[in-house]
């Protein structure tokens, strides 16, 4: 028998010998045979996912949004209600990188006048007076992950203001703000994306499994639910919270009034996977062999229909998102202190502020860009998803 | 009506019967019944084969499932041994429900559907090992080894997922998990039927090997008469819902008594081609089982038919020892059987 696993320079020391060779050739075949037939359906999955250059960029910027959530405290200059006051409605600063041939990022140091005609306030950066940035500078105390207290922060500045995304009325600092917001913007999906899964899997899987008055009792509720167009809904549900609600509270009231509807999606879908799956005959096969309800739903219905939760909970990411930016631009989902993005757009709410301060709506930018993210990565788990079709 | 069960018999069915009914609407109002399967009984010997044929839709693999207690019957009972005595399946619950199931399986028709795609075949053949705690670890995987052994596959593949095999090699990782409980009844639900001609053979012989080696009894069904032949010591011919004939297999073959069996012997392909006689291709179509006609359900499509057959159910009787009719005619008319080659 060959080692198949030998050295190219001794294979071709057997050359010559050429029915060793066929043979050492036919051994290498049946082995990477072997791995390919013990592939996987997850292995499957991720190799086909990652041929798909579009979802894989959707992924990494999805992973990168997280990370900075993650550490948003470290990664921004400033604290959520910093006021630098005089500063307000600073417009995005320029970061320049060499400083006399040398590298060394630096902002301006900046002259506060104001616009003879339209009698706005402007600053004029003075080239002058270079302020270098630091790395690791000490900056307000905070607790990384909410738990570890810290004061380093990754950049920053010892004299002025380093705002990469200017600032607001109040002179806080857009970019920190909206980072630091994206911690509930971006959890509040997931939570409430999670939270539809759990009531979405459940309803959708006993009501294809167990069929009968179960289903029909859920799929009506899905049709009544369904029936109430959403954004009203929500609207009327959200003003019905207390007003003096602690803002943890309100949190978590608005991730059960989004996924009020999102588990309905996955429910159907669910519910029509595991109706065809009900019927093939392995699962006929597994009830014969006496097992029981709790053994087919786990040991088959689920896996087989865990490519779709995944893909469908990405997919369903992106409304909820929206849903929140939306629920709170409208001055109904998220109020301040609690910072999202969607108060901070709900800030930049007039035509005056379009106009004069557009860098106030770059929350925005960051609301479009998670979607999209989203979307791609989402579309990109479905195409990978069903390497067989059942 | 039944032959009497002796100390030989594994399994007696009676008056089994099966509706579904067909919902509509909203309040899934009952609009109709499909009749799957009408009065049907017999009973089957310890150790021999039963081959069940018919058309396809004529209520085969519902029958089989009723047997296995998949489905549960409108009407009817089914005995299964038990030591020594005959236990009515339908009453059972419970653990002893689960310990009847070990006693009796199934092998699928499809060789796709009947394999989970994302389990291997070690988790496939082993899952009613598991199920039944019978064996765990090492011990789980060197008798998931020797099953696969046993029906001739190559226990080097047992981490491979169905996808790597042929129609074939999955009807053995099926007959394999079927025979892992140590079954005393296997119905095989048409287990040839889907594979290239070639292959059926092979399955077929394995199945022969695996009776004589593990003394098991099967129902075999087919819907063809030419399948069936090699492999059963007693064929019952199926129509509609109902059994319309059942002999011994020579019997049948050589001297039928219900036209519908003539017509089905007349399909099968012989080997001797001086002997060829014309096929009887039956007029019309199935008829709907939710609606079937009256009196004989064969009347409609039957060339002896007479007025008192679409008023009058024929019975079910035994014109000779071992040998059972359902039609009026039976005695009168003479019909063509086939002389088969070698029977085993
Ligand atoms: N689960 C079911 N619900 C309703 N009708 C069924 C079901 N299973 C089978 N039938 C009907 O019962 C009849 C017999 O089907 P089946 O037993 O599968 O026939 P065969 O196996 O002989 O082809 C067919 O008319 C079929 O449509
Ligand atoms: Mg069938």
């Amino acid at each position: 028998m060959i080692d198949y696993t030998m050295q190219p320079r001794r294979i071709r020391e057997l050359y010559d010998r050429q029915n060793l060779l066929d043979q050492s050739i036919a051994h290498r075949m049946m082995s990477s045979e072997e791995i390919a037939f013990a592939t996987s359906q997850w292995r499957m999955m991720w190799k086909k996912f990652i041929r798909n250059r579009v979802a894989v960029i959707g992924g990494v910027v999805v992973l990168l949004f997280y990370l900075t959530a993650l550490f948003a405290d470290f990664l921004a200059p400033y604290t959520l209600q910093q006021r630098m006051t005089e500063y307000s409605f600073m417009s995005p600063q320029r970061i320049h990188f060499f400083l006399n041939g040398r590298f060394q990022p630096h902002v301006y140091a900046l002259e506060r006048s104001r616009d003879p005609q339209t009698l706005m306030r402007v600053y004029v950066p003075d080239k002058e007076q270079p302020i270098p940035m630091r790395f690791f500078v000490k900056g307000e105390p905070y607790k990384l992950f909410g738990l570890l207290p810290a004061n380093r922060r990754l950049f920053g500045v010892e004299e002025g203001i380093v705002s990469i995304l200017g600032t607001d009325g109040q002179g806080r600092d857009m970019f920190s703000r909206i980072i630091i917001g994206s911690q509930i913007s971006l959890t509040i999906g997931l939570v409430g994306v999670i939270l539809s899964l759990v009531i979405g899997a459940l309803t959708g899987v006993a009501s294809g499994y167990f069929g009968g008055w179960v289903d029909n009792i859920v799929q009506r509720l899905i049709e009544i639910v369904r029936s109430f167009p959403p954004i009203p809904l929500w609207m009327a549900l959200s003003a019905a919270l207390p007003r003096h609600w602690p803002p943890l509270w309100t949190y978590f009231a608005i991730t059960v009034i989004l996924s009020l509807i999102g588990w309905t999606w996955l429910a159907r879908q669910l519910r029509g996977k595991v109706l065809a799956l009900r019927e093939e005959d392995f699962v006929m096969a597994a009830r014969l062999a006496g097992a029981g309800h709790g053994w087919i739903i786990v040991k088959h219905l689920i896996p087989a229909t865990f490519s779709h939760i995944i893909v469908i909970s990405t997919l369903a990411m992106p409304a909820m998102i929206l849903a929140e930016s939306a629920l709170s631009f409208l001055g109904l989902g998220l109020r301040p202190p609690l910072t999202s993005w969607g108060v901070l757009l709900q800030q930049a709410q007039n035509i005056q502020v379009l106009l004069l301060y557009p860098w106030l709506m770059t929350p925005g930018i960051f609301v479009a860009l998670s979607i999209l993210a989203f979307n791609f990565l989402g579309d990109g788990l479905r195409d990978a998803a069903d390497p067989y079709t059942v | 009506m039944n032959e009497t069960a002796n100390a030989e018999t594994i399994l007696e069915v009676r008056n089994l019967t099966k509706h579904f009914p067909i919902y509509r609407g909203f309040i899934r109002k009952v609009v109709g019944r499909v009749q799957a399967v009408n009065e049907v009984s017999f009973s089957v010997r310890k150790g021999e084969t039963l081959g069940i044929v018919g058309e396809s839709g004529c209520g085969k693999t519902t029958l089989g499932r009723i047997i296995l207690r998949a489905y549960t019957a409108t009407d009817g009972e089914v005995l299964f041994r038990r030591d020594t005595e005959m236990v009515n399946t339908f009453s059972l619950k419970g653990k002893e429900l689960k310990q009847l199931r070990r006693n009796m399986q199934i092998i699928f028709q499809d060789p796709f559907s009947s394999l989970n795609p994302r389990k291997t075949v070690m988790e496939i053949v082993g899952e009613p090992l598991l199920i039944h705690g019978v064996a765990r670890g090492k011990e789980l995987e060197s008798r998931i080894g020797a099953l696969l052994e046993l029906v001739g596959l190559n226990v080097k593949h047992m981490n491979r997922y169905p996808n790597a095999f042929s129609g074939g090699q999955r009807q053995r990782i099926g007959i394999a998990r079927a025979l892992a409980l140590n079954p005393k009844l296997v119905v095989c639900d048409e287990p040839v039927s889907a594979l290239d001609v070639s292959v059926q053979a092979q399955v077929v012989n394995l199945l022969e090997d695996l009776q004589k080696e593990l003394g098991l009894t099967y129902l075999f069904i087919a819907h063809d008469l030419s399948v069936v032949e090699h492999i059963s010591d007693r064929i019952a011919v199926m129509y509609l819902g109902s059994f319309v004939e059942m002999a011994v297999a020579e019997e049948l073959y050589k001297s039928p008594r219900h036209p519908y069996t003539e017509a089905l012997l007349s399909a099968v392909p012989l080997t001797d081609p001086h002997t060829r006689k014309v096929r009887i291709v039956l007029p019309g179509e199935l008829p709907n089982p939710s609606d079937p006609p009256s009196g004989c359900r064969f009347h409609t499509r039957c060339s002896h038919a007479r007025d008192n057959c679409k008023t009058d159910v024929p019975s079910w009787n035994e014109i000779s020892p071992g040998h059972w009719v359902a039609c009026h005619y039976a005695e009168s008319l003479s019909l063509n059987g086939i002389v088969t080659v070698d029977r085993k």
